[in-house]
């Protein structure tokens, strides 16, 4: 029955198949590095012309991403920082490694071998890699490590994140003045303080500007499964809703807007390409500029340990353009906010400053006072505003 | 009102799983196990997306998504049937193998808009017959097309003389063999049909429900598949049924949030599983197993004159 040397022979195809399939990917893609099947990373095509600056030895950078750099969502706005740092320094080389699974063993393995490798700088881009990013960094005093969206630092370890809800409070602000039903969708992910805090913010935007709105919230229980986002999306159009904003990494929510001749508001890149005449506009993420400034400061001996937590202010959020089916008044409304926020007149404080009553209508934060930083961004960041339908799944 | 949303949208998202599980009914009545079928609904997806943005045809990205399909299951039938591989660790490996292949093919694809897509086309007159014209023909062309192959396969498979043979090679390969048949020939045209059509499960996704290329989109649609070959026991009718109650709990459970009840996504997400697990279970018992009419030499190499 069983043939043993034909399943040998099969598993010398297998691997020839399967490490055929992780190969090719250095070559004309246009992104440049990728990794092999063995875990090496080949490094990006960036030395293109010998540096120009006199410091001679380029400053190595190495990015660790969780998701594929093709998912048109998170990962691929990491990547698009790791591009624009590229262009903005001459001397700086780069590498990343795609699709590294958050277990303890995987992602320590990844950034310890890049470590080893000599990188100077190491960017961790996801929540899971916090404790993994903290041990390996105790062996390897001399390099700089930073990692996104976590609380952990070390002497040679920061913490970065940016405060999206910025422009997703402008977004809202937007989506206000558009609905005509005075209901609106929400596609969500999960219900975690970073998500609920990113509802709160839009519906504040929208109830700004029309104070008789409701948001719908839907769970999709995924950050990734465009036909499952899509078809929340469907639901909250059933109901009523002539605006989809979502939270979630793919623009499947912005397809169904978008089918119906209606309206939405996209995340994490611009994405009004995938629907045109739906996408108002979209809140938005520019790693370039952060990446770019850590470089910097690593390179001239300045950098230290930090919690960084950018605003709009300092160009780590920012919201696409805003498309032409939005009037021009409102338009001019939402440019007008976007310069307070750009000043550092304005930003997630401000946002969240009372007089602010919760879903049943009770008042959450007085008048006057703002949620501080904590209260953001911690597990304390479990209720809605008022103007949310919908509830958080404990 | 409500029933018809969920049941409208039940269908729109059950399509892509259809077509891959009519698919894999084929191979496995032919007696080959294939768990590739993820790999291959990517390869439909993107090569559907690509031939679909180069020309601006949809028809003709379903045609190029029906080749995908297929060329990547010829990869399986070379390797189980003319090599007597194992069928498990060939199909997991072609899974690894799409996913991998469409990543790295489709990276200049992602994000870009499809020029062209099976939008939802209501049949004239059909469309208005009240609760079942929105419901059945309100939907895109591929939708249409997977009506039609219900019907067609289920007589194939039992009312004609070569869907005997198909289901004869699945049962006792040394029979067809006996027969004076191929047993080697006929399973090779039903893992490439049944590649195609799982090829065509991933357009039904690039070009119908989410037009555009992203990686990875079918999302484990694939095996969600091959699980509801199981549940509907080789039978494409029931594939049909299945299928709709898998696209029908996607739809459910964001409707049932927004209408506030308290029943956990979680819980509607496990129900078709479970009831996979039962016909498993059922299917371990010789009667029950020959009433349901599980492929006997399914997942088995055929090799002449040997005894088993």
């Amino acid at each position: 029955m069983f043939k043993s040397k034909s399943f040998r022979l099969l598993l010398v195809i297998a691997t020839l198949v399967l490490s055929a399939c992780g190969a090719p990917a250095t070559g004309d893609t246009g992104t440049g590095g990728n990794a092999a099947p063995d875990g090496s990373v080949a490094p990006a095509a960036s030395q293109a012309g010998a540096p120009a600056s006199s410091g001679g030895q380029a400053t190595k950078v190495a990015f660790v991403y969780v998701g594929p750099v093709g998912d048109a969502g998170w990962t691929w706005a990491h990547d698009q920082g790791r591009q624009a740092l590229e262009q903005n320094l001459s001397n700086v080389e780069t590498a990343f490694l795609e699709s590294v699974p958050e277990n303890p063993a995987d992602a320590e393995r990844v950034i310890r071998d890049f470590a080893q490798k000599g990188y100077n700088v190491i960017f961790t881009t996801s929540f899971g890699y916090m404790d993994p990013t903290v041990n390996v960094a105790k062996d390897f005093p001399n390099t700089r490590f930073v990692h996104i969206s976590g609380y952990k630092t070390a002497d040679n370890v920061s913490t970065a994140f940016g405060k999206i809800e910025e422009p997703r409070y402008v977004s809202g602000l937007i989506a206000g003045k558009m609905t005509k039903s005075n209901t609106l969708g929400y596609v969500a992910a999960f219900p975690i303080p970073e998500v609920i805090r990113g509802i709160n913010a839009f519906t504040l935007g929208v109830r700004k500007s029309n104070p008789e709105a409701k948001v719908n919230v839907v769970w999709t229980n995924t950050w990734f499964d465009p036909q499952k986002e899509r078809q929340a999306a469907e639901a909250l159009l059933d109901q009523g809703a002539d605006v989809i904003a979502q939270h979630q990494d793919t623009p499947g929510p912005q397809q169904a807007a978008e089918a119906r001749g209606l309206f939405g508001v996209g995340y994490n890149a611009d994405m009004s390409k995938f629907a045109p005449k739906a996408v108002l506009t979209s809140p938005i993420w520019n790693w370039g500029t952060y990446y770019t400034n850590v470089v910097k400061q690593v390179q001239a001996g300045t950098w230290k340990s930090e919690q960084y937590w950018g605003g709009w202010k300092d160009g780590v959020v920012d919201l696409a353009p805003i498309g032409t089916m939005v009037p021009a008044d409102v338009q001019q409304m939402a440019e007008a906010e976007v310069a307070k926020f750009k000043s550092g007149e304005q930003d997630i404080f401000t946002i969240f400053t009372g007089p602010i009553n919760d879903q049943s209508g009770a008042q959450k934060v007085p008048a006057g006072t703002a949620l501080t930083a904590e209260e953001l961004l911690s597990e304390k960041m479990n209720w809605f505003v008022e103007g949310v339908q919908g509830s958080i799944q404990q | 009102m409500l029933v018809i949303s969920v049941l409208a949208a039940a269908i729109g998202a059950g399509t892509a799983i259809l077509f891959a599980c009519l698919g894999e009914i084929l191979c496995e009545r032919a007696g080959i196990l294939n768990l590739g079928v993820e790999g291959m609904m990517l390869s439909g997806a993107l090569a559907g997306f690509a031939t679909t943005y180069g020309t601006g045809n949809p028809w003709l990205g379903a045609l190029a998504a029906l080749a995908a399909g297929g060329l990547l299951s010829l990869i399986h039938a070379l390797l189980t049937i003319s090599l007597n591989a194992n069928q498990v660790v060939s199909g997991l490996a072609l899974t690894l193998f799409g996913g991998g292949l469409t990543a790295f093919l489709g990276q200049p694809l992602v994000g870009l808009p499809a020029p062209a897509s099976f939008g939802k086309l209501p049949i004239p007159g059909l469309a208005a017959i009240p609760v079942l014209g929105p419901i059945l023909f309100r939907q895109d062309a591929l939708t249409y097309l997977s009506y039609a192959l219900v019907p067609l396969l289920w007589y194939w498979i039992y009312r004609t003389r070569p869907g005997l043979y198909l289901r004869a090679v699945g049962e006792s390969p040394a029979t067809v063999d006996a027969m004076g048949l191929s047993v080697q020939r006929l399973r090779y045209i039903y893992v490439v049909l049944g590649g195609m059509l799982a090829g065509l499960g991933g357009a039904a996704i690039s070009l119908a429900s989410n037009p555009g290329w992203t990686e990875n989109m079918t999302a484990g649609r694939g095996w969600i598949a091959i699980a509801l070959v199981i549940f509907a026991t080789w039978n494409p009718t029931r594939a049909a049924v299945g299928a709709y109650l898998f696209g029908g709990v996607e739809a459910l459970q964001f409707r049932l949030q927004g209408a506030g009840t308290s029943i956990s996504p979680f819980f509607l997400n496990m129900l078709p599983y479970l009831f996979t697990i039962i016909v498993l279970v059922l299917a371990t018992r010789e009667t029950v197993r020959r009433r349901i009419a599980a492929p006997a030499a399914l997942g088995l190499p055929y090799f002449r004159e040997e005894r088993s």
